[in-house]
């Protein structure tokens, strides 16, 4: 007779949604206690004190609060432009050069026409520029896709570079004075191409977009015909290619998509927040995004929570770091432990551990 | 699909447009260019320099002693809170200078120190600078070049909130009262750190390891910008002042930190045959090369004696606490702070490390004594023009052509004018004659380094504008 596993794994049925949203909050509370123990440990530190400045670096005040929707609007941003493309298993690990893509084609109009155009056709001219960047960047990889079947995580992958490295160049090119490296904000004194600001709030416009942007995506992708297209594209393109979608085509509009998407992105944060370009435009958030997605399992409103939520963790932390004079790394720690909960949660949603004694009274 | 096509293809009409609304007016520029040259009949592309104006100096470095001799304090320190701004964490040697010295500062007279780290210089830096107000600080201090128009924003927002920036280059032209900008003659500091490379140079030489023609050092910069170009000159002709053959080569990496890079460059310096190296960037890329290949090194804002004691020799860096003890008891005495405060030997805000005796050639010690005493005293400059000569001169409008454009120089290539741009622009426009007294005048206008001048003796191996 051979020796039985400790354990099974076993698939589990659908959970109703509020037994999978438990599991999802019994993990950060463990995660919390987990952190707070290894705070203690590490550092000697009152882990709930720790926490209270956590949420007092997010929205402690009116103006951090403003800066977490902002951060949170930007994040949420980039994910939804990923979102058509992952639902279509198409693995668009491009956002942040599409980012840049649509930030840099921005900046370029407001340095260069700057002076020369009145405010609201600049503004316009920005906005188109910076889709049309975005787009272009992320439709390269799709067509590469479409015609040859490329590796898409590769391809966009590389192009985050090419941007990066492209913005590096003009950044030396144009950098106020020359040769510092830095362009430094555009237009400051005439404040051309600058998003205004709406009852005293410079980051209001921001959030509005996003917030219906987050709609709009959201019936894009449940309601229309081309959501459904790219549903089953994701599925399955052999079906897709029976029931009679144009696989190429899909890939390469959702493709366009994305990359619009992202170059909306890239100009709200030249033009409504940074007002000008650097490698750091993006700040990284072209690749948190994808783990914003997949913790939202791709549904739009869900992402809000989980860019929330990354944000809300990555301000807290920071704060943290300041207060109490810790190194940055500890509060990626913290961070750390935090995601990886609530991402180990995903498993335990969908699996369950059988043990050895429990199976044995079953079988009895 | 067509839908999608015909917004593209309208997009694309609509930046067409653009484009032709452009065209006449370039055309028209040339049409008058042309004409104006025509009418003079000078010859083609030659640049003229614009007007420059003579001013009066206009930085100093008042201590902390001073702002409160006789006076009332105002303010108790223990109610002062000042916030400071640091591009990365401790972990970067430039970073960690300002932070040891901001702690010591605050700790020395008990006032409530904050702290933002890893801030970029985008609108984060803003932001920083807004909630440390937000948390009552009563001054905001950055120490990244590019954080400067940033915490001008939050200076034009704030104007009973003191903002002090480090490197910077706006307080004396943006005309906003609270903003500072604060530096320190770094580059006597390293003129010093030259004559210790110097001395070593004359060693080699005289022990036959080297002929006097083979003195060439080598300098890793991060950008083809004034603060380096000033620093790497200021260098040489501290090396020069006792190997009076030495050459130096230039490789720019055009990053502030990359380590990989920075030992890159260092390697194609040693493959030339540099028989030395210094550097301006802040990783240990260039050291640690230098350790490798048994090569002498001084380094820059702090030893590497612990990682390199084969091979290090001595480091210049910049004192901070002397500045941030003047702007904490300004504070505390109700006094306005300074637009460009510029430190000195005097003020301690520019110090050599430990010399390495190990590397450096016998007697450094003595001779740096010796040359630091006479510059304290004024008696020697650095760019005193009679040290070095400028040959290359290109007066064209060609940006990739033209070479020490805004300077003058008599028949010998003694320098004898030179336009500097101390009120920085955009197009890098000539303002300020730095040419004074038989020397260039560096960082007495404005606290900023402003000698951009490529003179004889160093050859630039790339360049990253």
């Amino acid at each position: 007779m051979h020796k039985e596993p400790l354990f099974h794994i076993v698939k589990r049925e659908t959970l109703p949604w509020y037994k999978s949203w438990g599991v999802r909050l019994l993990a950060v509370v463990c995660a919390l206690i987990v952190a707070g123990l290894i705070t203690l440990f590490l550092t000697g530190l009152n882990p709930i004190k720790v926490y209270a400045t956590m949420i007092d670096g997010a929205i402690g005040t009116q103006r951090r609060t403003w800066a977490l929707m902002q951060k949170t609007a930007m994040l949420l941003c980039i994910a939804l432009a990923l979102t058509p493309a992952f639902r279509m298993r198409f693995w668009n690990t491009g956002a942040e050069g599409q980012v840049l893509a649509g930030g840099m084609c921005c900046a370029v109009i407001m340095l260069k026409l700057g002076d020369k155009l009145p405010n609201g056709l600049l503004t316009l001219l920005m906005l188109v520029a910076g889709v049309l960047g975005g787009a272009i960047w992320g439709v390269i990889p799709a067509i590469f896709k479409a015609k040859w079947n490329t590796n898409e995580t590769l391809f966009t992958l590389m192009m985050n570079y090419i941007a990066i490295q492209i913005i590096g160049y003009y950044v030396l090119e144009w950098s106020v004075p020359k040769g510092s490296g830095s362009i430094g904000v555009i237009n400051q004194k005439t404040q051309a191409g600058w998003l205004p600001s709406i009852g005293g709030q410079a980051y209001l416009i921001n959030i509005i977009v996003v917030a219906v942007l987050t709609v709009l995506v959201y019936i894009y992708l449940t309601y229309s015909k081309h959501g459904y297209e790219i549903s089953v594209v994701g599925e399955s393109e052999k079906t897709a290619r029976y029931i009679g979608i144009d696989v190429k085509k899909v890939i390469i509009r959702t493709m366009c998509l994305s990359g619009a998407i992202c170059g909306l992105a890239g100009f709200l944060l030249v033009s409504g927040a940074d007002h000008t370009i650097t490698k750091d435009t993006a700040g990284g958030n072209g690749f948190t995004a994808i783990m914003v997605c997949w913790l939202a399992k791709f549904n739009p409103i869900w992402m809000v929570l989980t860019s929330l939520l990354i944000c809300f963790l990555s301000k807290g932390a920071g704060e943290i770091a300041t207060m109490f004079n810790l190194n940055l790394s500890f509060s990626d720690i913290i961070t750390g432990i935090i995601i990886f909960f609530i991402v180990g949660s995903e498993f335990f949603i969908n699996y369950r551990l059988i043990f050895r004694g429990h199976r044995k009274e079953a079988n009895s | 699909m067509r839908k999608l096509m015909s917004l593209l293809l309208a997009a694309v009409m609509v930046l067409s447009l653009a484009a032709c609304a452009q065209k006449p007016a370039a055309t028209e520029a040339a049409t008058t260019a042309a004409a104006t040259e025509a009418a003079t009949e000078a010859p083609a592309d030659v640049y003229v320099r614009p007007e420059i104006k003579t001013v009066q100096p206009r930085v100093s470095a008042p201590l902390a002693e001073e702002v409160a001799a006789g006076k009332t304090q105002v303010k108790d320190y223990k109610d002062i809170t000042i916030g400071f701004i640091f591009l990365h964490d401790e972990n970067s040697t430039y970073d960690r200078n300002f932070m040891e010295a901001a702690k010591a500062a605050c700790a020395k007279y008990g006032v409530n120190y904050l702290e933002k780290v890893g801030i970029p210089e985008t609108n984060e830096c803003y932001e920083a600078a807004c909630d440390l107000v937000d948390r009552k600080a009563d001054l905001v201090f950055a120490d990244s070049f590019s954080h400067e128009s940033y915490l001008l924003q939050a200076a034009k927002e704030f104007p009973d909130v003191q903002f002090c920036h480090a490197t910077g280059t706006m307080s004396h032209t943006e005309g906003v009262a609270n903003l500072h900008n604060a530096f320190a003659h770094i580059y006597e500091g390293r003129y010093l750190a030259g004559i210790a490379a110097g001395m070593k140079l004359n060693q080699m030489i005289a022990d036959g390891k080297i002929t006097a023609d083979q003195a060439k050092m080598g300098y890793v910069g991060a950008y083809t910008y004034a603060e380096v170009i000033s620093g790497y000159t200021s260098f040489y002709l501290g090396a020069k002042s006792v190997c009076p053959s030495v050459t130096m080569e230039v490789q720019f990496t055009g990053s502030w930190y990359d380590e990989a890079l920075e030992k890159e460059a260092a390697q194609t310096l040693l493959n030339n045959k540099c028989v030395l190296i210094s550097q301006h960037a802040d990783s240990m890329g260039a050291p640690t090369a230098c350790e490798e290949a048994g090569v002498p090194d001084v380094s820059y804002n702090g030893s590497t004696l612990a990682a390199c004691p084969n091979t290090f020799m001595v480091s210049s860096r910049i004192n901070w606490q002397p500045y941030f003890e003047y702007i904490i008891n300004c504070i505390a005495y109700g006094e306005p702070i300074v637009d460009d405060w510029c430190g000195t030997l005097d003020t301690t805000s520019v110090m050599l490390t430990e010399i390495n005796e190990a590397v450096c050639a016998p007697g450094t010690r003595e001779a740096l004594d010796e040359a630091w005493a006479k510059l304290s005293k004024g008696e020697i400059s650095v760019f005193d023009t009679n040290n070095f000569t400028v040959s290359n001169i290109v007066k064209s409008n060609d940006l990739s052509k033209a070479l020490n454009k805004n300077a003058e120089a008599d028949g010998s290539n003694k320098l004898t004018s030179y336009g500097a741009d101390v009120d920085t622009d955009a197009a890098y426009t000539a303002d300020t004659e730095a040419v004074q007294n038989g020397a260039f005048e560096e960082s007495t206008f404005r606290s900023a380094p402003y000698f951009d001048i490529m003179i004889d003796g160093i050859t630039t191996l790339n360049a990253m504008f």
